[in-house]
């Protein structure tokens, strides 16, 4: 008898019906596609973008060459060469990042004592030269310059679960 | 209107057939073109997209777009391939989708040759359809291209057979090759219409008609899961294109088939409801054609976005041990139930 | 414009007829044998026939030159191996061709064939079906030899089947029969039990 049923439901194509009607119905369902330049997905304050390197307050910058994240980093993208400063404190003269190498797993960000490498929400940009791959300390800094407001608050947020 | 039919009588008849064949190859052109944006669009939706929505209000100038890309790309020969061949196969798969659609009548009159053989043409025509690409496969010169040459040429025979065997089917039904005919055949309501006498054989030639056009579930021939693209891995731009119309092209062809021999061509479907059928006697015939074709190719469509492909031998068997017995089957019933006049049908 | 197209065609006939025995190519040769069939379906469109043209396109070209292809694209010919025996071969081949040629000629010389002899065909009215004359024919005067051809030809193909099927019972392969016949209940089973009790705050 239950091969007689089984028999008819292959016949009549049942279990094809069946899957026309599931793939059937999302045909009218709700779409989820987000119309991407006009609508953005929301972000988390811990999205591992574009890299910066910040600044105190007193407009010091962060960094104390410690090149701990140069050690942690998996790819090897980072680059440092530090000296002594006049006042004898040491800062960095080279701060380079290969973004073509970095893989943005947000070790360095981890490992920073001091909180000077961070990775902003910044994730459009390009590439027009060879060679601009390689973001030098000037540009970091910059860049933390110009969202210091965004990237602090985004660590004030995040600073209880760390 | 009648100076229009004056003039018309006064064209050199060479001429008045090149217009009529303008006048079938130029919408339908447009048809494949839009068929792609249309197939996009449904499988969008059904996987919770929308589709392409951007060349254009509402993503309408999408497949001008992209003709205009494939166009302009370079149609790259491999240096092994066969050359003479490798442009032929693309024009030789794209022929007889397009010559076919000469005995397909739109109207009670409206057809470009009303010729007594026209199913036999059909047949004929589209089993010349194999050569495109197994010439493709083979000129391309690359094992890919030649194992999806290959499997598609098994393929189509074999559901070639089944094919035909439906449409044996429907000509008993009918007791006619001529197209025109066996719309005739089916006037009267709804039930009239041959699929549900030959429902068995409709589904069979809907079915067959899916792997003859290398569609989804049944497109071994390309798959790309496997053997990267099948045929046409070595082609590019335009000769690829050509490829493309011709899929869409056969899809197209193949449910017109279905719309004249199963659903009643240009028959209304509201013949016979007393009500109704005054109601929308003012639609003229080839727009219901039209809409039946429209429903058969998002069932393509639907197919495509709902099955996964069939393994190999799975196609083989379905063709060979479960189609052509069912066929040979069904059609016996069709012969006794044509030979005792089965009331309502075949009376 | 009839003798013209007729012309034409004879033409694509006779010279692809031609490829097919001198390309050196095999698959070349039987695609240039699949437009032969083609264009002589087209001939034969031109006599009327147009039930005996569809069929040669449908049965030859759709479907024995495709199997023919088939096995032709998959040798791989090596031509110069072909070519080591013509010599010896040669006076054999002479004979033979120079046999049919004579053959031929007193089958179809001019005698037999041409107006004298054979009346030129009358061109039929609109409403003529060729399909529906040959029909007429075999299902009536020649019932007979239809139905034996038709046994004849059930013999071959059972025949052919009988002698390629093999079993092989050390040979291990998939029956795909059996594999679409699985149910979802053969191989799936639902257990239901209760999920796992929070073992206090770790």
């Amino acid at each position: 008898m239950k091969t007689i049923i089984n028999y008819i439901k292959s016949l009549f194509l049942w279990e094809l019906l069946k899957g026309l009607k599931l793939t059937g119905s999302y045909l009218f369902g709700k779409k989820i596609t987000v119309q991407y330049p006009e609508e953005k997905t929301p972000m988390s304050p811990r999205f591992r973008g574009l890299h910066a390197l910040r600044r105190y307050p007193n407009g010091e910058e962060r960094c104390i060459a410690c090149k701990l994240c140069e050690a942690v980093c998996p790819a090897a993208c980072i680059t440092i060469e530090s000296e002594q400063r006049a006042d004898g404190t040491r800062r960095t003269t080279r701060y380079d990042i290969d973004l073509f190498k970095c893989i943005y797993c947000g070790f360095c960000e981890e490992s920073c004592p001091v909180d000077a490498i961070v990775e902003t929400r910044i994730f459009e940009y390009h590439f027009e030269q060879r060679g601009d791959n390689i973001i030098t300390k000037d540009k970091l800094l910059e860049i933390g310059d110009r969202n210091e407001k965004q990237i602090a608050a985004d660590r004030a947020t995040d600073a209880r679960f760390r | 209107m009648n100076m229009l039919s004056t003039f018309w009588t006064t064209v050199p008849i060479t001429l008045q057939i090149v217009i009529q064949i303008l006048a079938i190859v130029l919408p339908l052109s447009l048809a494949v073109a839009y068929l792609t944006l249309a197939e996009r669009k449904v499988i969008g939706y059904i996987q919770a997209r929308i589709g392409p929505n951007r060349v254009g209000p509402r993503g309408w100038l999408q497949p001008i777009a992209d003709g205009i890309k494939l166009l302009m790309k370079e149609v790259i020969i491999p240096s092994g391939a066969s050359r003479a061949l490798f442009i032929i196969g693309p024009i030789l798969s794209l022929a007889p989708a397009l010559i076919a659609w000469a005995v397909i009548p739109f109207d009670n009159t409206l057809v470009l040759a009303d010729i007594n053989a026209g199913l036999l043409y059909i047949m004929a025509v589209t089993s010349m359809g194999v050569y495109g690409v197994i010439i493709a496969g083979w000129a391309s010169n690359s094992k890919y291209a030649f194992l999806g040459a290959m499997r598609c040429a098994a393929q189509i025979v074999s559901y070639e057979i089944a094919m035909g065997f439906a449409l044996v089917g429907v000509l008993l039904a009918a007791g006619s090759l001529n197209l025109g005919d066996i719309v005739r055949a089916q006037t009267g309501s709804l039930a009239h219409w041959f699929w549900l006498p030959l429902l068995p054989l409709f589904l069979i030639y809907f079915i067959a008609g899916v792997a003859e056009t290398n569609r989804a579930p049944f497109d071994v021939a390309e798959g790309e899961s496997e053997i990267v693209a099948g045929f046409h891995v070595e082609y590019s731009g335009m000769t690829f294109a050509v490829f493309f119309l011709a899929e869409y092209a056969n899809m197209i062809l193949v449910s017109a088939l279905a719309a004249l021999m199963f659903l009643g061509g240009w028959l209304s479907p509201f013949q016979g409801i007393p009500l109704l059928q005054g109601l929308f006697a003012w639609v003229p015939g080839i727009v219901w054609l039209l809409l039946k074709i429209s429903v058969l190719l998002f069932l393509f469509l639907w197919f495509r976005a709902t099955f996964p492909r069939y393994r190999y031998d799975q196609i083989m068997r379905l063709g060979w041990k479960v189609f052509i017995p069912i066929t040979i089957v069904w059609l016996l019933a069709v012969g006794v139930a044509v030979l005792y006049k089965l009331p309502w049908w075949f009376d | 414009m009839e003798h013209i197209i007729f012309y034409i065609f004879s033409a694509i006939l006779v010279l692809s007829a031609l490829m097919v025995i001198t390309v050196r190519n095999p698959v070349h040769a039987a695609l240039f044998l699949v437009l032969a069939f083609f264009t002589s379906a087209a001939l034969w469109l031109l006599l009327e026939a147009e039930f005996l043209a569809l069929t040669l396109v449908l049965v030859y070209v759709g479907a024995v030159m495709v199997l023919f292809l088939f096995v032709v694209m998959m040798l791989d010919i090596n031509l110069t191996v072909l070519r080591e025996g013509f010599a010896s071969y040669l006076p054999v081949g002479a004979l033979i061709a120079t046999l049919i040629l004579i053959e031929m000629a007193l089958v179809v010389g001019s005698k037999n064939f041409g107006l004298d002899s054979v009346a030129a065909p009358v061109p039929h009215a609109a409403g003529y079906s060729n399909t529906q004359a040959l029909g007429n024919v075999l299902y009536t005067v020649y019932v007979y030899p239809f139905e034996i051809a038709g046994v004849i030809l059930l013999v071959a193909i059972i025949g052919a089947i009988t002698l390629t099927l093999r079993r092989r019972p050390q040979a291990k392969y998939q029956d795909p029969s059996q594999q679409v016949l699985v149910r979802r209940e053969d191989r799936v089973r639902i257990i239901k039990m209760p999920s796992e009790k929070k073992r206090g705050k770790t």
